[in-house]
């Protein structure tokens, strides 16, 4: 045996805690090590030619690497070692950085703790074995999930690069929130003309199929091989037949339903689409309002249909598909915490409303044809105000984080509404402003300066109604005085926050969550639209707040990723994994109720303890899926009977580990 | 039912008529009150203003004394209340102010009892069900603006029976006697009361842009669950109306009048003539379907 | 003034009057003010990212010669001359408004007491004597009594303030009306609240 240590600087990350030549002292006595030595920065070319060297002139035959957390660098030196000729599990990493010199003031201690670490990697990478990776086949079609310009993006991108795709949708209509959105900052794009194209290509390309109204129910499976239940809701309308061409749309009774799409602006009736435009451009039936399915009686969409369209009999369909990746672009829902928001009188007061139902007034294909009026009289404001941070930046009665686009929404908005009605006075009550994108500072400017909004730098405190209009409680902080403004609307700029069912996707999944529930990324920087689990990938507002360029910047992100597994030729597996000893094993299944990934199974196999030639005895054991399982090592811990162990981790390493820990302490009196 | 009843400094001079309804109240509901012995005054604001650790140890003294009587606590006055809550949190949250406090204490407080405010419990739904049975004289055309201020409310962490932006626990209370209050804007806004003697001015203006919205929505009463509240809309509602150039004249009661009112509890009517502002322009608007008959009061 | 003075210094509180430049030396004045303030009232001055929230609610807001949020700017400043010294802090009518919607979750209103505290502690002549008077006034009765004696508290307060016309009227029909007791009720245990006043620093001042 013949272990090679090398112990890194870290510039002076650990250097100016840890006095690593004596770490390297240390090493050169410990058990089985031939060579030892240090270097800056280990992980750098120079450094790891170092190692490669070492290990040809000195006959290494395992490494232990010295330096900074084994989620940062162990592939960089696995792959190092690996050009060398070891086989890649022989590295062991001491983490000296994250592990001691962060957390310490330098001591002699600290020192003693780096050469304790280190000596337990020593005991461990002595009992290491060579491991290997299997390869597994990759199922070539990627599930989308969400149909806004996240979803649609990399819908579009990765069945440009031709590989087909499911893009589901829980609404009728993909399309998303961009689709609700009257004109986009800064350009002042008409949100339609940029993105109903888009939602057109995606109905046409010959890869990409919209499955609207479905949800995904289960996932199982792993990367390349993704197992998906999805339910298709009926939509009691023979997608085949119908032609799109409204009939029904215009006869059916049941009016006055408040139009999710307009944000409860307009209505809508029992059968709908949720705007002109909507793709796949065919209706469904609401069964919740529908008066055939409440009462039996009605049937006049059937009646008028000319095509026999309607199916009232139509059932849910749960189909299972086969999938390689899968997008999550599920985008954001907006806070409408009524209670929280009583300062504001929002749900009380008609002519306080939020700004997405504010875009839905000003949307030309709007309940109001694109006229702003007050929702109580339908008079046109003669001024307006505008509150930023509704329910972001207040961790007391919504969220602490800022929501990103309000500040330029808010602009937007102030500037759409002085365009449209020239005598209206805005007003926007703000707390700092928030415009660092492309062309975006410019535009808030312009907002101010040509559009003439009054910009007051101050949160408000409290809206109330005196006579017809709303009288807006604020401050201005720059002159330090209380103010009041007499507004005609007021439009709430309220936070952007996760679907309220993010986590139950997320746990469907198998991915994790912040602590609002946004998806989690794999890495902040530099695997921002990965997850830990591989295969999936993110995009757009379902991981935190983002704006269009963002979200669309990140769905073709996503989507490269998933074109890039695609064209591997195959996957290789994990080779940490757990494996279980299926003579020992008594198939309690406690190892596969404990396993996060679902990755252990209970199978029947032949006892061959208990079974002769001419009878065969059956028993119940545990068995690993290798392409599931992600080495976290929880069954291994959790088996009674020791059956369950995780490869890398033995239980023999883990004493060897401890044992040279304790062997160390004891010898020199600290314990 | 049975409460320590903590009555406060004002409920026993300024604001006598609001002790004296509580009790006549309760007592009509079956609900038992025991004055807590030898309770003393909870230091109000002007102990929080000056003194934060005298501000919990004056209250603590009183929910001693009241935890060895095995009761909760029921404060009727808002201020009173607010002191005794934030004491009661306060204790319980921090164990070293506790142990400091109840070290110079004869009747150690360790947080085993709380302390409720009179609108709390005269709303509690059984006890509200009780109320509504009750009513036999229902106020028919009185629309007061019910008054909740400050300290009833605020802040929601320490008190928070009632949601402190749209609070409805005290117009609860006056549906359930028959009476129409009046949709309004103010209830929850500030009178300046514990500025009313050393900066009246302040009070003067909050007086009147509180009264002046009440009427503007209609109200011909306002009624209130704090005597500090009480005492500054009555007393300042003159100066209010000349600096507004507005005629602010309005009757202001405590809730458990007009509960106590409503059941024709015996006794109610005379503390009427307690109050600084005529209260009668109010009690003539109350439509009845006959008269009540004269002598009615016990 | 020198730049190593650990001294947080204002030129506006050495010349209130005049708005002129302010010169900031970060020291341990200045994070002494906001450490006793935390461990006054335990509220961090720092988590206010003066959203003005405070002030937009304050129903006594227009009164004050600086804004409630400009109290907790002054406090992060460590500007203590101008917070202690300010009207803002005893005008502060403690309705609790700016604790309840502060999205921080600051409580500007125990701040405000805090510094009140701190200003009578540095002995820093109240902006508002008057409203400082009735609070001692009080704190003295309830010392005296254990209970609040309003005849007597309104009398002394006003013999205090040299003021004694304001109110007089009000007085007199609330004593017609027997809401004005002539004799104060006396808490039998009045050695231990004497005890509590002692504990605090309210006690040590006058007796």
């Amino acid at each position: 045996m013949r272990i090679g240590v090398f112990v890194c600087w870290c510039g002076s990350n650990i250097a100016k805690t840890v006095d690593v030549e004596k770490v390297v002292e240390a090493a050169r006595e410990m058990p089985g090590v031939v060579y030892a030595t240090d270097y800056k920065y280990m992980c750098s070319e120079p450094g790891q030619n170092m190692i490669q060297e070492a290990i040809r002139e000195h006959k290494l035959d395992r490494i232990v690497v010295a330096s900074c957390s084994p989620r940062l660098h162990e592939p960089t030196f696995q792959r190092c070692v690996e050009a060398a000729g070891l086989n890649p599990y022989m590295v062991e990493m001491a983490n000296i950085r994250e592990q001691c010199s962060w957390v310490h003031e330098r001591t002699p201690e600290a020192t003693q703790h780096a050469i304790d670490l280190v000596r337990m990697a020593v005991a461990k990478v002595a009992k290491n074995e060579p491991l290997s990776r299997s390869k597994l086949d990759i199922t070539r079609r990627a599930l989308v999930i969400g149909g806004g310009v996240a979803g649609i993006q990399a819908a579009l991108d990765i069945a440009d690069a031709g590989y087909p795709v499911v893009l589901v949708e829980r609404t009728p209509s993909i399309g998303g929130h961009m689709a609700q959105y009257d004109k986009t900052f800064p350009t002042l794009d008409c949100a339609a003309c940029i993105l109903t194209p888009k939602m057109v290509d995606c109905a046409s390309h010959p890869l990409i199929e919209i499955w609207s109204y479905s949800e995904v129910e289960e996932v199982n499976g792993f990367v390349g091989n993704f197992e998906v239940k999805i339910r298709r809701r009926a939509k009691s309308v023979d997608e085949s037949k119908c032609t799109g061409c409204g009939l029904c749309l215009e006869k059916c009774p049941v009016k006055g339903i408040p139009s999710e799409f307009d944000e409860g602006t307009g209505t809508r009736r029992a059968i709908y689409r949720p705007f002109p435009q909507a793709v796949p451009n065919k209706p469904v039936i609401d069964r919740e309002h529908c008066r055939y399915f409440q009462t039996g009686k009605c049937g006049v969409c059937q009646k008028i249909c000319p095509v026999g369209a309607i199916d009232y009999e139509q059932q849910d369909q749960v189909v299972t598909e086969k999938f390689g990746a899968i997008v999550v672009a599920t985008g954001f829902d907006v806070w409408r915490d009524e209670q929280a928001m009583a300062q504001f009188g929002y749900g009380k007061y008609p002519d306080v409303i939020s700004s997405l139902q504010f875009e839905r007034l000003m949307n030309a294909s709007g309940p109001t044809d694109g006229k702003i009026v007050r929702p109580s009289d339908g008079k046109v404001p003669r001024s307006i105000a505008f509150i930023s941070c509704v329910g972001s930046r207040d961790e007391v009665h919504g969220y602490p984080y800022c929501s990103k686009v309000c500040c330029m929404y808010n602009a937007k908005q102030a500037l759409l509404a002085k365009d449209k009605l020239h005598d209206v006075q805005t007003y926007v009550f703000y707390m700092d402003i928030r415009a660092n994108g492309k062309g975006y500072e410019e535009f808030v400017r312009r907002a101010i300066e040509e559009y003439g909004a009054n910009y007051i730098r101050g949160r408000v405190s409290r809206v109330y109604p005196d006579g017809d209009q709303l009288v807006v409680k604020g401050a201005d902080t720059l002159l330090g005085r209380p103010l009041e403004v007499r507004v005609d609307l007021v439009v709430l700029a309220t936070a952007m926050k996760p679907h309220d069912d993010a986590k139950e996707l997320a746990r469907k999944l198998g991915i994790s969550t912040d602590q609002y529930d946004w998806f989690s990324e794999a890495h902040p920087k530099l695997r921002p639209v990965e997850v830990l689990t591989d295969g999936i990938y993110l995009a757009g507002a379902c991981q935190y707040p983002k704006d269009i360029p963002d979200t669309v910047a990140q769905a073709s992100g996503a989507a490269s990723k998933v074109i890039g597994l695609f064209s591997k030729e195959a996957i290789l597996s994990e080779a940490m994994t757990a494996f279980v000893n299926e003579d020992t094993c008594v198939g309690c299944g406690l190892c596969a109720e404990v396993c996060p990934f679902g990755a252990i199974d209970l199978v029947e196999v032949v006892d061959r303890e208990k079974s002769t030639r001419d009878n065969q005895v059956m028993k119940t054991v545990a068995r690993v899926n290798e392409g599931v399982c992600k080495g976290c090592g929880t069954c291994a811990a959790a088996c009674r009977s020791g059956s369950a162990r995780l490869r890398g981790f033995d239980t023999k390493q883990i004493l060897a580990e401890i044992d040279a820990l304790a062997d160390a302490a004891l010898s020199s009196k600290r314990l | 039912m049975k409460y320590a009843y903590y009555p406060g400094c004002s409920l026993e001079s300024t604001a006598k008529e609001f002790g004296e309804s509580t009790v006549l109240v309760a007592e009509a509901l079956g609900i038992e009150l025991v004055e807590i012995p030898d309770w003393n005054c909870c230091g109000a604001t002007s102990g929080h203003a000056l003194d934060h650790k005298l501000s919990i140890a004056l209250p603590a003294r009183t929910l001693g004394i009241a935890e060895n009587m095995g009761l909760d606590v029921v404060a009727p006055c808002a201020a009173c209340y607010n002191r005794m809550k934030s004491a009661e949190v306060a204790m319980k949250s921090d164990e070293a102010l506790r142990s400091e406090i109840n070290s110079s204490l004869a009747n150690p407080y360790e947080g085993k009892i709380t302390v409720h405010s009179a609108l709390e419990i005269f709303t509690a739904p059984d006890v509200l069900n009780r109320i509504k049975e009750r009513v036999s004289y229902p106020l028919r055309g009185l629309k007061p603006a019910c008054y909740y201020g400050c300290l009833l409310l605020r802040p929601p962490k320490i008190v928070g029976f009632d949601d402190p932006e749209a609070p409805q626990r005290l117009d609860e209370a006056m549906c359930a006697v028959g009476a129409e209050p009046v949709e309004w804007y103010f209830k929850n806004e500030c009178c300046g009361a514990s500025l009313g003697i050393s900066k009246s001015a302040v009070s003067v203006k909050l007086t009147g842009d509180i009264i002046s919205n009440a009427k503007k929505h209609g109200a011909n009463c306002i009624v209130t669950v704090c005597p500090l509240c009480l005492t500054n809309l009555e007393m300042r509602q003159g100066a209010a109306g000349k600096m507004r150039g507005e005629d602010l004249t309005m009757p202001v009661f405590y809730f458990t009048e007009l509960l106590g009112l409503a059941m024709e509890v015996p006794g109610i009517r005379k503390l009427f003539a307690s109050h600084l502002v005529d209260v009668n322009p109010a009690l003539d608007a109350i439509e009845q379907g006959e008269p009540v008959p004269a002598g009615a009061e016990g | 003034m020198t730049n190593f003075s650990n001294k947080v210094t204002s030129l506006v509180s050495e010349n209130a009057q005049c708005c002129c430049e302010l010169s900031l030396v970060e020291g341990p004045t200045g994070s002494e003010l906001k450490r006793r303030i935390q461990e006054l009232c335990g509220e961090n001055v720092l988590e206010c990212y003066q959203c003005g929230e405070c002030t937009a609610g304050c129903p006594v807001a227009y009164a004050m010669d600086i804004a409630p949020n400009q109290v907790l700017r002054l406090a992060q400043l460590g500007l203590e001359d101008e917070v202690l010294g300010s009207s803002a802090i005893w005008l502060c009518a403690g309705c609790e408004t700016c604790a309840t919607r502060c999205p921080k979750g600051v409580a500007l209103s125990r701040v405000m007491d805090a510094c009140r505290q701190l200003a009578l502690e540095r002995g820093i002549k109240p902006k508002e004597p008057e409203i400082a008077k009735f609070h001692d006034q009080f704190l003295t009765e309830v010392k005296r009594f254990g209970r609040v004696h309003e005849l007597t508290l309104t009398a002394l307060y006003k013999v205090r303030t040299k003021d004694f016309f304001s109110d007089v009227f009000t007085g007199i029909q609330m004593f017609l009306k027997g809401k004005l007791a002539l004799i104060p009720s006396l808490v039998k245990g009045r050695d231990e609240i004497r005890r509590l006043f002692s504990r605090s620093r309210h006690g040590s001042e006058d007796s």
